[in-house]
This record gives C-alpha cells, structure tokens and sequence, in this order.
C-alpha cells in the first residue's frame, strides 16, 4: 500500500521507499521516512492535497507525488504517534484532531 | 566577540586564521591558536541563532561560488583563539540532492575555492526531532572530524512534558554533547569553551552506521538513552483543527490576507503621506537656502529621490512586521499549506505564496525570501514572478492615475469604480505573475530531484525582539539596496533632466519653463526620439521622459511627470493632467492612453533594486536580464491591447 493512500487518522509503517524518477525518495528518508517509521497520517489540505504526517516527532507535509514513493504497512490500532511516543499518550484521546468543532 | 564579519573571503586581509590550512588527519590534533569550525544541522534546527549567539554579531550573507546558495561567517574571538566559524547551509543529508546540499559536502571536504576545510564541526539538533537530527550526525561521524553536538530548544521538550539528558546523551554518543537556549544564551558560554580546543574533544570508539537500517537502529538505541518521550503538542493540534479546518481554516486565511492587504491603506498611508510632506518641504528648503544648479541638484535630485523611496518606510515596515509575525508565530508554514494546491498549478509551491506575499510590500525581500525554497526550480520561478506582484512602488502611480482619472461612482453596491480599477490591477498583477512563473516552468524542464516536504512547526509565542528583528532584516534589505541605487539613479536623472542648460523663450511662468528644459534636455530629446516607438500606446515625450525616470524606480514616475507637465506641485497633478491636450487639441491622457500606462505599469520590471538582487540571488546576468526583456515585451503588448480594446469600447 502506498502512503498516499493511507487514510487520514491511521497509521501505518514504512516498508520501502522508491527512489524516483529524479532520486526523490532519497529526501523522503533524510527527512524522517525510513524503513520500519511508524508514520501518523494527520490531515489532508482543504483542496485534498498536499497532506500532513507525523513522522519522528515532526510534521511533515507530502505532495501525494511524494507519499506515493513511499510503500507502507498499515498498521491495525490507529496510534496517535510513532511506537516511542505512543506509551505517553494512552490518555489522550485521537478525537481532538478532528474536525474543529472543539475550536 | 567577533570583531569582523566577511561576506566575501576575498575581502580583507583574512586574518592569521586563514593562513594556516589545515588537513587533520582522523586522529589529528587541533589544539593549536586557530581553526576552522563549521556549524551543521538540519534547516530550522537553530544554526544561525546559535552563530549570532557565538559570534555576537548578526550573520552576514554572501553566495557561494556559483550557485544560488548564501553562506555566512565569521571570526570569533575565544580570547586569544580566533576561530573562523562557518554557518554551512542546513542540510537533512550529506549525500546532496540539491545545490545547497552539495555545498555542504563540498565545504565539509575542502572543496570550495577559497574556502578552508574545517577543523572540526558543530552538529545541531532541534531536541524535538533529535531523531532526525542524529540520523544526520551519523553522516556527519564518518567523516572523521572531531564532533561535538549542540541540541538546541531544550525549553521546548520540558515544555511539552519530555525530559532529554544530555550527559547521558553524550555518553551514548561518545561526543561532547551542549544543551543550549540560543535566544536566552544558555549554554553558549560552554559551547565556545569546547571550541578553544577541539583536539581535546571525545571520540565514539567505534564510528555508528552511517547509512541503512543499522544507522536506523543506532539512533533508536541512542535515543531510547537519553530521552524520554515528548507529550504531542496539544495546542497545536488545537489551533490547527480550526486554522487547517476545510471552512474555518480556509475563512481564516482570507480574513489575515485581506488584513494584510488593508492595513497598507488604513494604517501605513498617513504615515505615507507626513514623510512626503517631509521630504517636500526639506527639498524646497535646501532649493531655496542653496540658489544655483547644486541646490536644485541636492534639494530636486538628491532629497526628492531618496524621499520618494523612504516614503515607502511606514508601509514596508507594517507589512514586514505583519509577514514577521505570521512567520514566527507559525502560521505562514499553514497559509503555505492551504495555498500549496494552488501555486502547484502553477510551477510553484506553499512557500512561493509566502513568498509573493512579501512581494506586494517590496520585490527585494520577496526574492531573498526564496532562499528557503529547497527546490532550485520553483525558487526561480518564484523568484521570476516575484516583480510581477503589485509592490508599493506602483500604489502612487496607479493612485495618481485612478484619481485623475476614474469617476468616483458607485457601481455595485458599495463597490465603487476607483476600487474596482485598483483591485483589478493588483489581481492582474497576481494571476498574470501565477502564468508567468507557470511557462517559466515548463520552460525550465524538469529535473526536480526535491520532493515537496514542508514541515510544520508548533505554534510558538515569538518573542518581540525576534520579531521586530526579521522585520528590520526585510525592510533594511529594502532600505540599503534602494537607497543605494536609488541615489546614484536620482543624480544620473537629474542630470538627464536639467543638461545642457538652456535658456527659455521669454514670457513663461516658472512651471514652464521647467518644463521647457525638461524638453530641451538630454532625457528630453530621448523621450521625443522613443515617441515613435510610443506612439501606439497614446504616449508622448511627456510621459515618455517619465517613463524613463521611471525605469530606476517605479513611484520616480509621479516626480518626473509632475516636472514635464510644469505642473505647479505633486499635489496639483491630477487637474493639470486632466488639461493636457495633444496637439490636435484632444486630450493627452484619454481613456486608451490611461489604460495602456496603467497596463504598462502592471508588467514592466522597472526596478534597478530588484534587478540588482535578481542578480544577486541567482548569481547570473541571465535571468534579471531575461526578467527585465520579457517583462518589458509583455508590459508593452498588454498595453497596446489595453490600448486597443479601450479605444474600440470608448
């Protein structure tokens, strides 16, 4: 599965990631999306596109030219964060991400 | 504290720390006076607060050989070490990608002319994505330089309920490891001990994986070690559910842009107007205190040019403040993210909006403001399209114009025509700038290696300081370089204007016979001689020699205009335009012409200032000249189908 079609709200875990037309994928890792990253995916812009993940701590946001490159996993339970952080956030709940009513 | 900043290593005699280069072997010791120490991190991991920090003097900027890539740096004075500290581009990776990236391999190695390979390296981290960060200094340890490691926005991780230790961080590492606050200066003061002697520094006894899954592996080990997990920045996720939200957020976005756009005309326009005053009366008074050619010089050529550019001040200043803060506070990296679709369409990307935000207050910080566009090709195009964006330069010619003539009427609701106009020229400005840097583009070809990646950094409470200072930072840009050019321009014009000296037929008022000079002179008789060229777009020598003006600076237009006309004074311009006859006995400025100069004005590239920096940045002759042709082409032909259509319709 490519990340790009990772829903928004999951998460899932990063299996490879090609290099590109013009050695694109090569950036992608340097910025965080390495084998075996477990990589939140956050929100999609209003137009659909670009879309923002957590990844290492950051948030990033990907052009779905670039999230395609990226080939992932799925991962079941929809972790807030990378595997690290996750223990320190079993208290909050993912739904104040949501859609702004809170605000 | 640093006594000197070279922007250009040529400069100067270079110091004794320069003369000796140095080639450490892995185990070499450099425990001697001098060195070379180059800071290395990711962009936006704190580099340059931590060199401003060090140096105590405000980085100052100078390209590297042949790309469009900025370097910074400067001797700092460890009480007796002098060493040269070296703020190398940020960098997410030292196996290049794109130009900046292959400078900092290529400084790391030597490589570039004139610069010394360093003696030893600052690597620094932002503590809230160390993880990123020590993916990087694995890289950096293989080349074998004493190393040590700075983690910058410690505050932040107590903030957000982590904890870092960076004792235990340095033992797991095998390095010396600093934990700074640049902006309180914590920390600094250990950093330049460490940098009086790097020969001392520790070494991991055995160099990590620099690449694949076991450099993955390492930096988790390393990690798990020294840092306990942050909590996720709640507030952010908070703001960003309403400011990213698909209506609150998109509302919100129109709402600060429509700000932006307003405060010019609510807030910056009386201050606008008192320093015009200003500049009037203090160009007067020298013309009347100092009688003869040099008084009309000073108080005509010199204070009424460099007035009419510090008229700006107030209005770059606010905008500069606004586009400041929006930046520091966080949400620019959202206004990029809601407007990345969009520009995509067009060659660009989210941060070419901001981009060309800055460029409705001035083109010069616009441009420089690319510099944090990684891919080369959409920062060119962001920067070619740039000049296009309606600056403040063009508000006092469209603003003359509109008045004199556009009717003050209502023509829907409470739109009224003169708003309409100007709101119409600043959207032909955009979506024609938009065009532009899409065939730019395309042009261009692809070979975009850089992947769209933005991050987006917490919302953060900036301090008034930092603010105020990247305010200052764009307007002085702005300030130094139209100063600069802009007082050379005014000299040169004068002189166009007032030489050769001729006497005037007896009989005229003054105005006249100011405006039979200006005929007579040499500015003048070019005017005359482009009226062929003119001709189509209704304009005479009259605007023509204003035109010409206006080719240093866009507002020098009004200034000159008012002197061909023999108009009494600034202020009396709109009616006197409006009496002006051709001389068939029609009116000089009818519709067709005002149209065609206000078309004209949209898209021509008359700006020394940003072709000064154009050439700068992209460091080539190529592209301004390219700009300033093709614009000039384009400026033209709009104008003469403005021209066209307006006559037929009117």
């Amino acid at each position: 599965m490519r990340l790009s079609e990772v829903p928004v709200g999951t998460a899932a875990v990063v299996r490879s990631v090609r290099p590109g037309t013009h050695g694109e994928g090569r950036r992608l890792e340097d910025v965080g999306f390495v084998v075996g990253t477990r990589i939140r995916v956050e929100r999609r812009a209003p137009l659909g596109d670009p879309t923002i993940f957590e990844v290492r701590g950051t948030r990033l946001a990907l052009r779905r030219s670039g999230a395609d490159l990226v080939e992932v996993e799925p991962v079941a339970t929809a972790d807030p964060v990378p595997p690290d952080l996750a223990a320190a956030l079993a208290d909050t709940p993912t739904a104040d991400v949501g859609d702004g009513a809170d605000g | 504290m640093a006594e000197r900043v070279d922007t250009d290593h040529c400069a100067g005699d270079g110091g004794s720390s320069r003369r000796a280069r140095r080639r450490p072997g892995p185990a070499a010791g450099v425990a001697t006076a001098t060195g070379h120490v180059a800071l290395v991190g990711s962009p936006n991991a704190g580099k340059t607060t931590l060199f401003n920090a060090l140096s105590g003097l405000r980085a100052k900027t100078a390209n590297y050989p042949g790309v469009t890539v900025s370097r910074r740096e400067a001797d700092v004075d460890l009480g007796g070490h002098v060493v040269t500290l070296v703020d190398l581009p940020g960098t997410y990776s030292l196996e290049p990608i794109s130009p900046d990236e292959q400078i900092v391999v290529d400084a790391l190695h030597g490589r570039v002319p004139g610069i010394d390979a360093p003696d030893a390296l600052v690597v620094v981290a932002d503590a809230t994505t160390l993880e990123r960060s020590l993916l990087l200094l694995a890289e950096v340890l293989q080349l074998g330089l004493p190393t040590c490691l700075v983690v910058t926005m410690i505050d932040e991780v107590v903030a957000r309920g982590g904890s870092i230790d960076v004792d235990r961080l340095g033992v797991a590492l095998g390095l010396p490891v600093v934990g700074v606050v640049g902006h309180r200066g914590v920390g600094v003061e250990t950093v330049r001990q460490l940098l009086t002697d790097p020969g001392s520094w520790d070494r991991p006894a055995l160099t990590p994986p620099g690449s694949g899954l076991a450099r993955s592996a390492w930096v988790d080990s390393v990690l798990r070690s020294a840092i306990t997990p942050l909590q996720p920045d709640r507030r952010t996720r908070r703001a960003d559910a309403v400011l990213l939200h698909p209506v609150w957020g998109t509302l919100v976005f129109v709402v600060v842009m429509l700000a932006f756009f307003q405060s010019t005309f609510v807030f910056a326009a009386p201050a606008m107007d008192a320093i015009g005053t200003f500049f009037d009366w203090l160009g007067q008074s020298v013309v009347d205190a100092l009688p003869g050619v040099f008084g009309q010089l000073i108080g005509e050529g010199i204070i009424a040019g460099v007035g009419s550019v510090l008229v700006f001040l107030p209005q770059i200043l606010l905008l500069f403040l606004i586009v400041a803060l929006l930046e520091k506070v966080g949400y620019m990296a959202r206004a990029a993210f809601l407007a990345d679709r969009v520009m995509g369409r067009f060659g660009l990307e989210g941060r070419s909006f901001v981009s060309m935000l800055s460029s409705f207050a001035c083109a010069i910080p616009g441009i420089m403001s690319t510099r944090t566009i990684p891919s080369d090709r959409r920062r060119m195009a962001t920067m070619m399209a740039a000049p296009l964006m309606t600056c403040s330069a063009r508000l006092p010619v469209y603003t003359l114009l509109i008045a004199a003539f556009v009717p003050d009427e209502p023509v829907v609701g409470p739109l009224r025509a003169q708003g309409l106009v100007l709101f119409g020229l600043y959207v032909l400005g955009a979506v024609s700038g938009l065009v532009y840097a899409a065939l730019f583009s395309a042009r261009r070809g692809a070979g975009a290696a850089v992947p769209f990646t933005m991050e987006l950094p917490p919302y953060r409470l900036p301090t008034v300081r930092a603010v105020l200072r990247t305010m200052w930072d764009a307007a002085w840009a702005f300030l130094r370089k139209a100063g600069t050019i802009i007082l050379a321009a005014s000299i040169v014009l004068w002189m166009l204007l007032h030489l050769p000296v001729v006497e005037p037929p007896p009989g005229l008022s003054e105005a006249e016979a100011t405006s039979y000079q200006m005929e007579n002179s040499i500015a003048g008789r070019i005017g005359t001689g482009l009226e062929p060229v003119f001709a189509p777009l209704g304009f005479n020598w009259q605007i023509n020699v204003a035109l010409l003006g206006s080719l240093a600076a866009r507002e020098v237009f009004v200034s000159t205009l008012a002197l061909t006309t023999a108009s009494d004074s600034e202020d009396a311009l709109p009616e006197r335009l409006q009496t002006l006859e051709r001389p068939d006995g029609t009116p000089l400025f009818d519709a067709p012409t005002v149209a065609a100069l206000l078309v004209f004005f949209v898209y021509a590239l008359q700006c020394l200032s940003t072709v000064a920096v154009l050439r700068r940045e992209t460091n080539s002759w190529r592209w301004p000249l390219f700009a300033m042709g093709s614009m000039f082409v384009l400026a033209y032909t709009a104008a003469l189908v403005a021209h066209t259509i307006t006559a037929a319709v009117t």
